[in-house]
């Protein structure tokens, strides 16, 4: 009885023995070496694969930041300065300032603004929707309703307003990781320079076609009349393809073109009530 | 003796209640709209410009490109613009808008209706005017014809099946175009037959369609190895893969065309435009189009020019009912619901469907159970729940691996399900960026 107890522990610790030395040379012979960093780093890192740095999670972010010689377009936008900041410490180079960015919805078809024209009944979903026709209104470029923005976003930071039938982007909770701009089949969201206190002057349309349709579709759709372009002492607004454009980065939010815009179609966001003119009603929905 | 197709199918409720309503010509609309686009392929490019006079039969737009089409102006008048128009697609395109003058023809068309017979040209001639009258393919999916008639090297085509399953329910207008001009039909699959170089012709017709059975069979008697091959009623059977397995027991690979197996399907209407074109010179101007509906007070076959609004189609048919919650273009498993009425008949409008409110809203979509009601239904073969989840999901090589591409988008699954869910939404969507993505593939 003893012997055979003996015997089967002799026999296991002679095997465990021969397994650890087999294992000691295969574990020298086929030695992975990795950059200690990297484990450093993607603990630095928010860790919530969101994918808006580009990348398709934090550890493939963190091996391209150790890899990488300098900052030059890799920023957390989740982190922000001061991921950004550990990270730099880390790996011992100066942090380079990237300025914070923030969704921003551009199309203000509420029900009131673009008159619904048809009933869509199909798999609840924008891109299906977005592949099956214009939509129900008519504008053809505006938003569909479906909230694939709002399924996209890892933030919470977005949801649907029963009312306006438009998605909602909560400025304090979104990170600008741009899940939403990806996953709009309209490219209705654009990451826009955050200004101070989430002051916002944004052209809130992205309707391509010449003044009438547009305005037949929507009463506060930009009809490229070019009153923005014009009255802009900063350059900052482009005319294309009878579409304004606000660069966020060369505007300086003075809203000259919101008075100008005939339609409403320019937003001012996050800014005290003016006095000889009362700001656009309706746009708190927007924000 | 019926035969079928062996996998899959479903029997919707056949609805055919225009089946007894003989076609009915209606007059010229004071306007049309004529997309550019109503093939598949490139879009045709306009050679009129506004002001310019049109005459019935002249072309308006050139194709552009290996696969593309030539566009007519399907009536005489002025060009009053080209424009973007929303079309039956539910997108806008260039269109151009003709103001109808009178209705003055194109000298060398032939608009007698003798029935010619004797097939007097060649086959690069035949297959030259399919494509100078811009024909495409009736049946709905709307391929140009003369490239399908066009045999590439290294293919042999040894049969053509002409397709007059019309699986779909409601409609009828395959059903009547066989009635009434069923000499021409058949003239026009000798035609084909002499384009593609082969000695036999199947008329494929599901048994729901006995008159016309009978009456082809009894002309194709005085025609040269065409037989006429009654079929069970079951959808998708008009799907060409599936007439084909139906009619011959060959089954066209996965990813392949029906030449691979030396096969040329044509539909009937497609084969009656053929007739047309070569025998009378007369381009693909006009159409039969079923506009059909429960409520309908006066459901009909309508012969209409192209570009016609589909709201005269409507009115010709005695008016909208009040309750109507959905109008479909097409077939009820295959069709489009129509955003607006007010868009023009294209060579791909087979019929107009208007659906009381009760019957057009879809259902609440509830979890899938596993039922495999959907793979028993599809006459692919594929396992529709899988795909549609797999799209929905973004996992498009995986959908791809599934063989996406093969489904015809025939709707059957979602037909089936019990628990109402939109597959054949999300497979569509996965099926289009799948090949969106093998195109980006080779062009890499």
């Amino acid at each position: 009885m003893s012997s055979t107890v003996l015997f089967t522990i002799a026999m296991l610790g002679i095997l465990g023995f021969l397994a650890a030395v087999i294992l000691y040379f295969v574990a020298q012979k086929f030695r992975v070496v990795e950059d200690p960093r990297i484990d450093l780093v993607n603990e630095a890192l928010p860790g919530a694969n969101c994918g808006g740095c580009g990348y398709t999670g934090c550890r493939a972010f963190a091996e391209t930041l150790v890899k990488s010689t300098s900052f030059d377009g890799l920023n957390c936008p989740v982190g922000g300065a001061d991921t950004m900041g550990k990270v730099a410490l880390i790996l011992d180079r100066q942090p380079v300032a990237v300025e914070p960015r923030v969704a921003v919805l551009r199309c203000n078809g509420t029900p009131a603004n673009a008159a619904r024209t048809s009933y869509y009944d199909g798999a609840v979903s924008c891109r299906v929707a977005h592949s099956l026709y214009g939509g129900t209104t008519g504008c053809h470029y505006g938003c569909l309703g479906c909230g694939d923005c709002v399924d996209a976003c890892k933030f919470d930071a977005m949801y649907m307003d029963p009312v306006t039938e438009l998605p909602v982007i909560i400025d304090d909770k979104c990170v600008a990781c741009g899940a939403c701009v990806k996953a709009c089949p309209r490219n209705i969201i654009e990451l826009r320079k955050r200004n101070k206190k989430d002051r916002k002057i944004y052209v809130s349309c992205v309707n391509k076609d010449k003044g009438g349709p547009a305005r037949k579709a929507c009463k506060v759709a930009c009809i490229g009349c070019g009153k923005c372009v014009k009255v802009c002492p900063y350059e900052a607004i482009t005319m294309e393809n009878n579409l304004a454009f606000i660069d966020s980065y060369k505007c300086k939010l003075c809203r000259k073109c919101v008075a100008e815009c005939p339609t409403g179609a320019i937003l001012e966001i996050g800014f005290p009530v003016r006095e000889e003119r009362p700001a656009q009603p309706a746009e708190a929905a927007t924000n | 003796m019926f035969k079928t197709f062996p996998k899959g199918g479903i029997h919707p409720p056949e609805n055919k209640l225009t089946a007894d309503k003989p076609i009915v010509v209606l007059p010229v609309p004071p306007q049309v709209t004529v997309p550019v686009s109503q093939h598949i392929g490139a879009p045709a490019v306009p050679v009129v410009e506004k002001g310019t006079e049109v005459k019935a039969g002249q072309i308006i737009a050139e194709a552009k490109g290996f696969v593309s089409a030539n566009i007519h102006s399907p009536v005489s008048g002025k060009v009053n613009k080209i424009d973007t128009f929303v079309d039956t697609t539910g997108y806008k395109q260039t269109a151009v808008l003709i103001d109808v003058q009178g209705d003055e023809w194109v000298e060398t068309v032939d608009r007698s209706t003798t029935l010619v017979k004797e097939i007097t040209m060649t086959r690069e001639q035949i297959i030259e005017r399919c494509k100078e009258c811009g024909l495409v393919g009736l049946g709905g999916a709307t391929f140009p014809t003369h490239i399908k008639m066009t045999v590439p090297s290294g293919k042999k085509c040894d049969l053509v099946i002409i397709n007059g399953v019309e699986c779909e329910p409601y409609l009828t207008s395959d059903h009547r175009l066989m009635l009434e001009r069923g000499a021409e039909v058949l003239t026009g699959a000798a035609i084909i037959m002499k384009a593609l170089g082969v000695e036999r012709v199947i008329v494929g017709i599901e048994a729901n369609k006995p008159d016309a059975i009978k009456h082809l069979t009894d002309l194709a008697a005085g025609f040269q190895g065409i037989t006429i091959q009654p079929l069970k009623v079951k959808y998708p059977q008009g799907g060409e893969k599936q007439l084909i397995k139906a009619c011959t027991g060959r089954e066209v690979p996965s990813g392949g065309l029906p030449l691979d197996v030396g096969v040329v399907v044509q539909n009937v209407g497609t084969a009656y435009a053929v007739y047309e074109a070569v025998q009378k010179n007369k381009p693909l101007v006009e159409r039969v189009v079923t506009v059909t509906g429960k409520k309908v007070k006066e459901p009909g076959n309508f012969q209409v020019r192209i570009g016609t609004p589909v709201t005269s189609l409507i009115e010709a048919a005695g008016g909208m009912p009040d309750d109507t919650g959905k109008v479909v273009n097409g077939g009820p498993m295959m069709g489009k619901a129509l955003a607006m009425t007010d868009v023009p008949v294209t060579k791909g409008t087979s019929g107009i469907i208007l659906f009381p409110s009760e019957e057009s809203r879809r259902a609440v979509v509830q979890p899938c159970i596993r039922c495999g009601k959907c793979s028993s239904a599809c006459a692919m073969g594929l396992e529709p729940w899988l795909i549609s989840v797999l799209s929905e999901k973004a996992m498009f090589e995986k959908a791809e691996e599934e063989k996406i591409t093969d489904c015809m988008e025939c709707g059957a699954c979602a037909y089936t399900c019990p628990a109402k869910r939109p597959l054949l939404d999300y497979i569509r969507l996965g099926k289009s960026t799948v090949i969106r993505m093998a195109r980006e593939r080779i062009t890499k």
